[in-house]
């Protein structure tokens, strides 16, 4: 296949991603572009953030063969890219390190940043106890309900966290909050944005980051499996960890790229955040992707069970993989990525991230349409700490059983 | 000629300053929005800004966002604003009216068939906050070509090549952003307006406005000392909101009054 090198110069993916931000944010969004540019092959700043990868995050993570689990699914063998192992328990501190050198560089002594879940609010607020920076948190008000831990977690680290009570008091509405933090204080504040979505050269900068965690896998993979996977699977929301490990396998035109969004109640409900698979092209946070929205063009309320994934919108690389038919996009209700995670628990004793239950559940409905000697490889995005509450209020007493044991699973 | 530059044309030849007040359609009810902008001329606007309801108006501050959620929260879409300002100009065949909001409606819509509808209705300029000069090309030709002005923001952090950028896409009138931050914040800084704006003079030729952060007859004296029209948006939809939905067209227009009777009090320009 040709060289793919997006996005162009002006952040383009084909018809996606772009600058669709008002005046007021130009010069930064410029200055960061440029500093990026300058930085982004330097050979001090790439030693640092390695240097971060190994000694702070933990990097490499491991690559897992889930023997177990393979076994249940019954086919495909599983191998888990274990980002749950991560310091702070999840991919997004692979960006948090990369943006928070940034920032320095760029001589900015506070960092905001949005969160959903409060994985990416916890992992912004660790880098800036890390490298001692002001640290605001922009997070929704139903999530700082549904994620009180996390919140926590953050207020520990030293980070002020901002409930935001305007719209659906979720993800997005965060987002437009940090985004008018940052027209304000522009001049001091670096906005540590948390996925490959927002205005180039946010998608771009993202994705390399995380991109760590796709050339771990083309290094380890050959190692421990023998090869290549057949397909490598994540679960997507905003997209940066599905990002990470798709972007090195793009030129590998044998590896299938499966991403997986969250069909909440399920599509035909609408209460959902499959904007990939349901949604249309639109303008949203900066960039021009797939976005949940009604006739009007008005953005849509969205459901899932993982916070994490509870966005309208999506990466403008996602969508343009989707029509380039490089990526496949595909959905898991909340129920089969609760039972997806109760088996994780149960037969590979790892706890996984309900946004990386969505992947595991995909995953193992693949693996038993396929023979024994294939690999998926699924990145296991999250540990699943965090999610306790909400597993507990779903699934009751339940939890207590193995999954083998509940009747109607039999 | 369109109806912008007639406007603007009168008003230099007078040496008077330009008042142009931002409602948000639908708030607080679909049907007071006509009657807040006869009432808002009435009260000498010399045009009127009509804000395109947002689930998402990221640029905008929370008076203005809460106007969005009180129209959205009767349905008032593009094809509502639309019909508004057809109605409008069954009223009054003089007063330019431009269209301000975000990108989506717009996509949704379809750039080609909006800037049809527009045009239609009796708009005569749209600014599309987050389309900048980079993303905007396409439209402002489909506006262009319906001799509808795209009105572009300038803001104190655009550098002066950029501003002559600008200058070169921009129809009708450039808008300047005075403060650093969104709409309704208080803290404007008028010697820096005044500074920033001689720059903006060496390169746009088209009439500059002036908003955010007005919000009293002193602000607005001090901007029209030095802009060539002052638009005031948040404080006029927090009269608005301020009491019964029946009576916001009469709170409005006697608020702007007061402004309008302030400006009209400044020396006249020189021409």
């Amino acid at each position: 296949m040709p060289t793919y090198d997006l996005p162009d110069s002006r952040g383009h993916f084909g018809p996606y991603g772009g600058v669709f931000v008002a005046e007021t944010l130009i010069h930064a969004l410029t200055e960061l572009r440029e500093q990026y540019a300058r930085y982004q092959h330097d050979p001090e700043f790439v030693a640092e953030f390695e240097s971060e990868l190994a000694h702070y995050v933990g990097r490499p993570s491991p690559v897992y063969h889930a023997r177990r689990l393979s076994a249940k699914a019954g086919g495909a063998q599983i191998w888990l890219k274990r980002e749950d192992l991560n310091h702070t328990g999840a991919h997004k501190i692979n960006n948090c390190i990369g943006q928070a050198l940034l920032a320095r560089r760029l001589g900015k002594p506070r960092v905001i940043a949005e969160t959903g879940a409060g994985q990416h609010g916890v992992a912004t607020a660790t880098v800036a106890a890390r490298f001692g920076m002001e640290c605001v948190v922009y997070m929704g008000s139903e999530d700082v309900k549904r994620q009180a831990q996390n919140v926590f977690r953050m207020k520990l680290l030293g980070a002020t966290v901002v409930p935001v009570e305007s719209g659906s008091k979720t993800l997005k509405d965060a987002l437009n909050e940090a985004m008018r933090d940052w027209v304000t204080n522009v001049e001091s504040t670096f906005y540590i944005i948390g996925t490959v979505a927002g205005p180039h050269p946010y998608p771009m900068m993202v994705r390399d980051f995380q991109s760590v965690i796709g050339k771990e896998c083309l290094t380890q993979m050959p190692q421990a499996a023998g090869r290549q996977p057949d397909a490598v699977i994540a679960c997507v929301g905003g997209g940066s960890n599905a990002m990470g490990i798709f972007h090195p396998y793009i030129a590998h035109g044998g590896v299938r790229l499966i991403g997986v969004e969250a069909a909440g109640d399920g599509l035909d409900t609408g209460r959902h955040s499959a904007s990939l698979t349901a949604g249309r092209p639109g303008v949203l946070h900066g960039n021009r992707t797939y976005l949940l929205q009604d006739a009007d063009g008005q953005i849509i309320e969205t459901h899932s069970i993982s916070a994490g994934l509870d966005y309208p919108g999506v990466g403008p690389e996602h969508a343009w993989l989707k029509d380039s038919g490089r990526a496949e996009y595909v959905t898991i209700t909340d129920d089969e990525a609760l039972a997806a995670f109760h088996d994780c628990c149960r037969v590979e004793g790892i706890i996984p991230a309900l946004e990386s239950s969505h992947a595991l559940a995909y995953a193992a409905k693949l693996a038993a349409t396929m023979g024994s000697d294939r690999i998926l490889l699924v990145n296991l995005s999250g540990r699943g700490d965090k999610d306790m509450n909400t597993v507990a209020e779903r699934s009751g007493l339940r939890f207590h059983c193995r999954p083998e044991c509940d009747p109607a699973r039999r | 000629m369109n109806r912008i530059d007639a406007t603007f044309a009168k008003l230099r030849a007078a040496g008077r300053t330009a008042l142009i007040p931002y409602v948000t359609a639908g708030d607080p009810s679909p049907a007071s929005t006509l009657p807040i902008m006869l009432s808002l001329v009435a009260a000498g606007a010399d045009l009127v800004e009509l804000g395109v309801p947002f689930s998402d108006p990221m640029a905008d501050g929370p008076v203005i966002q809460r106007a969005s959620e009180r129209a959205l929260a009767q349905h008032v879409g593009l094809l509502d604003v639309l019909a508004i300002v057809a109605a409008f100009r069954n009223v009054d065949a003089d007063t330019p009216v431009v269209l301000m909001g975000y990108a989506n409606p717009v996509e949704a819509m379809g750039q080609a068939a909006f800037a049809d509808r527009a045009r239609a209705a009796g708009v005569d300029g749209v600014l599309v906050v987050d389309y900048p000069p980079e993303e905007a090309g396409d439209f402002a030709a489909l506006l262009a070509a319906r001799g509808l002005a795209c009105i572009f923001l300038l803001s104190p952090t655009t550098p002066e090549a950029r501003i002559a950028s600008i200058a070169a896409m921009a129809r009708g009138y450039v808008y300047y952003v005075s403060l650093k931050g969104v709409s309704g914040a208080g803290h404007l800084d008028t010697d820096e307006v005044a500074r920033k704006l001689a720059e903006i003079r060496r390169h746009v030729a088209l009439p500059v406005g002036v908003g955010f952060g007005i919000r009293d007859a002193a602000s607005a004296q001090a901007i029209a000392a030095h802009a060539d029209a002052v638009v005031i948006g948040s404080r006029i939809i927090q009269e608005i909101e301020a009491g019964p939905a029946s009576a916001a067209a009469g709170r409005a227009g006697r608020w702007l009054a007061g402004i309008r009777a302030a400006l009209d009090a400044m020396p006249r320009r020189a021409v």
